[in-house]
């Protein structure tokens, strides 16, 4: 064996011995559900993004959208980033994420319809291409999804290996009349979401307990 | 009939069925008495002699072991205490140079002042010149009597006044003379000193070599004590193995804990070089491997040091180099080690600010502010990572010297509770062997109790002719 190929026998014996980083990092996206009287829930949200841009590490990738009448769409992105390996960078990163989310929920205006559907297909799209180990979606929303006659979203949707949260789901006027109509629309999208393949469905409503948003099951 | 039942030769009847099958039994077992006995032997044999056999080759191994155990911690043993000796002897050696080389002058300088002391002391024997001769003829002219004559009255008057004034003059000369010597006798002091001085320093010098003698009578006495292969010199090397190595593990896990926060004061900071998000395995980053290799870099630096001054031994190489080599070797060690230290403080700083500017951007991002730094106090922290950081990697350089006693002395460690693994092995087998053995023989006993009743008409039937005899026997006697 020559010096050449000794050498470059190591470097693949090196190359297969490092793991892919990016099956270690974690992937955030998440929806702000800003149609309606929920819009003015945006500064939970923003409370929400905070949490997360100081728990996500190096390499980790963060994206915040809003939900609107149609979501399935790139515009709908407020911010996206995948953060720096180099942590001194990582935090520049950061900053400057929390200014433009800051700037954006400050000004946001309710839209006439809900498309939840929309913005988790558009998640999951982001999600897939930025290739991290855990994918979680966040749905910052009351879960009450309103569409146009127009949109079409009654079809199958794959959430393969996506956990999905869902945060600060509000309950309704219509809710405290019959608690069943809530419940039962939680049902419903837990029974969606795992149908479309999603590795986890959570619910939580007590923002103290951001924690779990990230700990897996 | 039910399933349980299918047993039940008498059908309703258990005891009965009981009793027929333990019948059948007895007779079958008793039928295969005799070949279910060589049967039970054989396996008893079978099981028990691999396992004697097996037990006497782990005696025989243990032993082996034991005796080379024994040939590489005498062989160690004599090459230590030779090396103390070769030492001892070079320390003797030195001091005897070092003492007898100012030898001559130390002589020269108590002969001299021997002879200053002897002139000194001839100067101080010499007396007042006698008074003189005439001395006899006035002492003939003070035998005249007088008699009244005036003449002669006058003479000896005059006589007498002149030998007044000679002897005031002779005493205040003697007078004189005494204070002189008292001045020569008072300047013998500083000689005296001096010569005290001197040969308190001989004194000491040889009871330093004497002491010095006697400790290599020791190291001589043990030498040849490891030379001649003793049992007491094996076991006293056996236990300062032991003694070592405990004292060595005991560094090296202080030594450990000090690589462990210098682990944690580098890892950080190295992600800002390397990334943070590379991973090696699923849990280890490529970060904590860069710093473990960091602090393992300059253990080894360490290590080179030390072998470069021949303060350990671990690589004998680096001990047989020439001396301008040896000291080039020195020196470069010692700039990596100097160099790493630095880039330790550096990183250790870079850990404060990273950590520093994480609180911020966690404090902006809270809805409380937190409270501002405490002024100077606030760089406490951080002069003490960086000074840390510089100090570790020195300190870990010495781990060199525990390791080698590490490693030498686990050699005898390890060979000795190996050679008590392969005893102990040994015996578990040879205590197997003799229970397999017994545990046949107990069988074939369990076999006859079992088969106890056909056993005893077997008796009766060959008791019978035997009693028939007898009869037949009384018989003819009382015919």
């Amino acid at each position: 064996m020559d010096r050449r190929s000794f050498l470059a026998s190591l470097a693949a014996l090196a190359a297969a011995g490092c793991g892919d980083s990016r099956a270690h990092a974690h992937a955030v996206y998440m929806l702000v559900d800003t149609s309606g009287t929920y819009a003015q829930e945006a500064g939970k949200a923003q409370l929400i993004v905070n949490y997360l841009l100081g728990t996500l590490q190096p390499g980790d990738s963060l994206a915040v959208a809003r939900v609107q009448s149609r979501s399935f769409s790139e515009k709908d992105i407020i911010a996206k980033a995948t953060f720096d390996t180099r942590p001194s960078q990582a935090n520049a990163q950061k900053r400057a994420f929390r200014d433009k989310i800051d700037n954006a929920l400050r000004n946001v205006g309710g839209s006439r319809y809900t498309d939840i559907t929309g913005g988790l297909i558009q998640a999951a799209e982001y999600l897939n291409e930025a290739g991290a180990g855990t994918r979680t979606v966040i749905v910052f929303s009351d879960m009450q999804e309103e569409l146009d006659k127009v949109t079409q979203r009654d079809f199958p949707i794959s959430l393969k290996n996506i956990r999905v949260i869902a945060v600060n789901v509000v309950k309704l006027g219509t809710d405290n009349v019959d608690p069943r109509r809530y419940l039962g629309r939680l049902q419903a999208w837990e029974k969606r979401v795992v149908d479309a393949g999603a590795s986890e469905w959570r619910v939580i409503n007590d923002l103290q307990r951001l924690d779990r948003i990230l700990a897996k099951s | 009939m039910t399933s349980p039942e299918v047993w039940m030769i008498w059908p309703g009847n258990p005891a009965l069925s009981l009793l027929i099958l333990a019948l059948l039994a007895m007779a079958f077992l008793y039928a295969a008495r005799r070949p279910m006995h060589e049967l039970i032997r054989s396996l008893g044999q079978a099981l028990g002699g691999p396992l004697r056999m097996a037990a006497r080759w782990l005696s025989a191994a243990a032993n082996e072991i034991q005796q080379r155990n024994k040939a590489v911690l005498l062989a160690y043993g004599e090459r230590e205490t030779g090396q103390r000796l070769e030492r001892e002897f070079e320390r003797l050696g030195a001091m005897v140079t070092r003492e007898l080389q100012g030898y001559p002058t130390l002589q020269r300088k108590l002969l001299d002042e021997i002879t200053r002391i002897e002139e000194d002391y001839r100067k101080c024997g010499e007396v007042p010149p006698p008074p003189p001769d005439w001395t006899e003829a006035v002492a003939a002219i003070a035998g005249v009597k007088s008699s009244g004559n005036e003449l002669v009255l006058k003479l000896l008057e005059e006589i007498n006044r002149s030998i007044k004034g000679i002897h005031d003059k002779a005493i205040g000369e003697y007078r004189r003379s005494c204070e002189s010597r008292h001045r020569i006798l008072e300047g013998f002091m500083p000689f005296w000193r001096s010569l005290d001085r001197t040969l308190a320093r001989v004194d000491r010098n040889l009871s330093g070599l004497v002491s010095s003698a006697g400790g290599i009578d020791s190291h001589m006495a043990k030498y040849e004590e490891i030379a001649a292969k003793t049992d007491k010199a094996q076991h006293a090397l056996t236990v300062s193995a032991f003694t070592q190595f405990a004292i060595a593990a005991l560094v090296m896990i202080v030594a450990a804990g000090g690589a462990f926060i210098n682990f944690k004061l580098i890892a950080l900071p190295m992600s800002e070089m390397v990334g943070a998000g590379d991973y090696l395995t699923s849990s280890l980053r490529t970060s904590e491997v860069a710093a473990l290799v960091i602090i393992l870099v300059e253990a080894s630096m360490g290590l080179f040091l030390l072998e470069a001054l021949r303060i350990t031994h671990l690589f004998p190489r680096i001990g047989n180099l020439g001396e301008r080599m040896r000291r080039r070797m020195l020196w470069i060690a010692l700039v990596l080690l100097a160099t790493l230290a630095g880039v330790e403080a550096a990183l250790a700083l870079m850990r404060d600010m990273l950590i520093a500017d994480k609180q911020a951007l966690l404090q902006s991002l809270a809805t409380v502010q937190a409270a501002a730094g405490e002024g100077w106090v606030a760089h406490i922290p951080t002069a003490g990572q960086m000074l840390l950081g510089f100090i570790l990697p020195f300190a870990l350089a010495f781990v060199a010297i525990p390791l080698e006693s590490l490693i030498h002395s686990g050699r005898t460690v390890g060979g000795v509770l190996l050679g008590a693994l392969v005893r102990a092995c040994a015996f578990a087998l040879r205590f197997a062997g003799n229970v397999a053995r017994h545990a046949s023989r107990v069988l074939i006993r369990l076999y006859d109790v079992a088969i106890v009743v056909p056993l005893l008409i077997e008796r009766l039937v060959k008791a019978r002719p035997q009693a028939a005899a007898v009869d037949i026997d009384a018989e003819r006697t009382h015919a």
